[in-house]
């Protein structure tokens, strides 16, 4: 703290101060109204918090949260303190906390938002900057993931000496990381696919197959890639094969993992140092938590877009315990409901489906449309007690999720 | 097949729920399910672009549909599918299906040549970039231009919508030429149109009020050739107090949500012009739909525009 200008002192310590009313106030948790002050008193301040710590930015549509924990985990195992904004306050005041809350830490791991990316690039200098898919999000207020690639590529044009570890299985991923001078790939797997049929250089129909990607007419293809996810296991650059064995569940999980594991690479932390850290991680920021709910237990799958649901049903337990769907549609959410019919339900068939939140009807209908019959319920509570004792999984988007939780008690 | 005998109520309607069986997606390849989530398919090159033998056209290969399946071939959904597209041809499949019509789905990608003889085509919404790549190559291969002057059912959705005009504005706002099959022109408009959507729907169409989301920026001149869908009462659609626009079988709107979905009587208006004349369905049927309707109607109302 002591290297920092007086100005910047001053707005840490008022950001500081505001972060804790908020907590106190029950207002929030603290990290953004901290740094919405602190930037107040001095714009600069996020370069100057930055300034000679070795920063991580981690961004993409889906796994932001997640990864950002799993690397901090990662490269927490060398044994220094790491800054992180853990709970998903991803624009410049959320990581202005992070970094103001850990003036000695002499890492960072930051989650960036999507769109930001290119400014946070320019405010912390990142010595890597982890890049993990990107998917049609939000579209009433995000931006078009063409033009968000776009401006990614751009900014690591002019970044050279940043490294990038990207998934190469994406490839609109990989075409932005592609003007960074040094790239680590990673196959980290893409399930999703129905924003990238096309080639993002060219606009060709991709080919794909079991080794990829590529494209027909520009060549633009999947890069080779020195990590792999491969089942369970990772396979590092020196080809060793480890059985990854998280506590998180999911197929996307893994794929974060081994992109975290990439880049504790880049800092000395091998596999074996690790991984173990990894493996701590149970829950992040509420999501994959269990709670105790009059004599259930229930699942929080945290799930914000078609890809994400996605995701989610390959987390469901193959037991075919009982499953509740909550949507809403407020602004953080996106207003816009459309996505629900770019998700593919009829891996539901044969549970029991509750369906939950604000926009429950336009999933009704979605859900009719599919053949996958469905119980409507007002609250998470409703649900708890129209499923036998037992186990009861819970897919939200965001404000649907952090109203269950709420309703949970911030155990969960 | 250029004539009219694919709409003009050729189709045996079977007694209502007769169709139930045929839309639950767990039957033969004939059914609705998988051929709705194929696109990966067309990836093995099985389907490539110049072999358009390979592809399941009507009367030869079409297999348990037999010969008077009513087509919906969905226009590059590799390019063209942002907003929930995939919901109008669910919901067009169902809706058919459940009035006892045969449905085949057809997705045609954007390496792949458009049939001719599809009875309805939807074309869904896209970022720029994507928009002009569509219209590049539909203008080049002809397919779509052809089934309109065979007297095709046209469903266009946002980007689709304008590229099926004489032109649009491009990633730059640039003027891209379009297919010319609808007699309108878009531009870049000065903000973006983004939000709910009401509107009245021209009384001589029969449907209820529209109800939908817009994310655009165009904005759309119809001209002597075209007349709009609907009166705007809440959003901004054309941009000029109308919204989309309707051409004999040529159906264009900003509206998605998706708006078939939101707006069955779009969707047997569509059936109708490719079908003939269709019973409504059994009240059982609409339920959730109607439910939706309401509660969008409503929460519409209650918000100050």
């Amino acid at each position: 703290m002591s290297r920092l200008p007086i100005r910047a002192r001053v707005a840490t310590t008022l950001g500081g101060a505001a972060g804790k009313m908020s907590r106190l106030t029950g207002r929030g948790d603290g990290s953004v109204i901290g740094g919405v002050v602190g930037l107040r008193v001095a714009p600069d301040l996020l370069r100057q918090l930055a300034a000679g710590r070795q920063i991580v930015l981690v961004t993409g549509t889906n796994g932001k949260t997640t990864t950002t924990r799993l690397v901090a985990a990662a490269i927490g195992s060398l044994g220094q303190e790491v800054a992180s904004n853990a709970f998903g306050a991803n624009m410049e005041s959320g990581l202005v906390s992070a970094l103001s809350s850990a003036p000695e830490a002499p890492y960072a791991v930051l989650e960036v938002d999507e769109r930001y990316l290119p400014s946070m690039i320019k405010a912390t200098r990142p010595r890597v900057v982890v890049l993990l898919n990107l998917s049609r999000d939000q579209m009433d207020r995000a931006a078009e993931i063409w033009l968000v690639a776009r401006r990614w590529r751009e900014a690591f044009a002019a970044a050279q000496d940043v490294r990038v570890v990207a998934n190469a299985d994406d490839p609109l991923v990989a075409w932005a990381a592609g003007s960074a001078s040094r790239v680590i790939w990673v196959a980290a797997g893409q399930r999703w696919h129905e924003d990238s049929w096309c080639c993002p250089e060219c606009g060709a129909h991709l080919r794909r197959d079991e080794l990829g990607w590529r494209c027909g007419e520009c060549g633009l293809s999947r890069p080779s890639a020195r990590w792999v996810l491969d089942g369970d296991s990772v396979i590092d650059a020196a080809g060793t094969v480890r059985e990854l064995h998280l506590s998180l569940p999911g197929r996307a999980n893994r794929s974060n993992a081994v992109m975290a594991l990439a880049v504790a690479g880049l800092f000395g932390a091998d596999v074996d140092q690790a991984l173990p850290s990894l493996r701590q991680v149970e829950s992040v920021a509420g999501r994959y938590t269990t709670v105790q709910r009059r004599g259930r237990l229930l699942r929080l799958l945290l799930a914000k877009n078609p890809a994400g649901w996605l995701e989610a049903f390959d987390v469901l337990k193959p037991d075919m315990r009982p499953v509740l769907l909550a949507v809403n549609a407020q602004v953080p959410d996106g207003k816009d409901t459309s996505w629900l019919w770019d998700v593919d339900y009829r891996v539901l068939k044969g549970r029991h489906v509750l369906v939950a939140g604000e926009r429950r009807i336009d999933l009704a209908v979605r859900l009719e449309a599919d053949d996958i019959p469905f119980e409507l319920v007002d609250t998470v509570d409703a649900a708890v007690d129209a499923v036998p004792p037992g186990s009861l999984d819970v897919i939200a988007n965001y404000t649907a999720f952090q109203q269950i939780r709420a309703t949970l008690g911030r155990t969960a | 097949m250029t004539g009219p005998d694919g709409w003009e109520g050729t189709y045996p309607l079977a007694p209502p729920g007769a169709g139930h069986s045929a839309f639950n997606g767990d039957g033969d390849g004939g059914e609705a399910g998988d051929m709705l989530w194929g696109a990966e398919q067309s990836a093995d090159g099985a389907q490539a672009a110049g072999d358009p033998m390979s592809f399941p056209l009507p009367s030869e290969q079409r297999g348990p549909a037999g010969p008077s399946a009513l087509r919906l071939v969905w226009i590059y959904p590799d390019l063209l599918s942002t907003y929930g597209d995939r919901g109008n041809l669910i919901m067009l499949a169902r809706r058919a299906r459940l009035r006892g019509l045969h449905v085949e789905p057809i997705q045609v990608n954007s390496d792949q040549p458009v049939p001719r003889q599809g009875d309805i085509y939807l074309l869904g919404g896209g970022e720029d970039l994507p928009q002009v790549l569509a219209a590049e190559r539909l203008r080049a291969g002809g397919g779509l231009n052809a089934a309109v002057a065979g007297g095709a059912v046209i469903f266009a959705v946002c980007a689709g919508y304008q590229l099926i005009g004489a032109v649009f504005g491009g990633a730059q706002g640039e003027p891209v030429e379009g297919l010319g099959i609808l007699d309108i022109s878009s531009g870049r408009g000065e903000r973006r149109g983004v939000g709910e959507v009401l509107a009245d729907v021209d009384p001589r169409l029969g449907v209820d009020r529209l109800t939908g989301f817009e994310n655009h920026q165009g904005v759309t001149k119809l001209g002597q050739g075209a007349t709009p869908l609907a009166r705007v009462v809440l959003g901004v659609g054309n941009g000029d107090g109308t919204e989309g626009a309707i051409s004999d079988r040529i159906l264009g709107t900003y509206l998605h949500g998706p708006a078939l979905v939101r707006n069955p009587g779009l969707a047997d208006l569509l059936l109708t012009w490719a079908a003939g004349p269709l019973p409504p369905l059994p009240d059982e049927d609409e339920i959730w739909t109607r439910r939706l309707r309401s509660e969008r109607l409503a929460a519409v109302a209650a918000t100050p525009a």
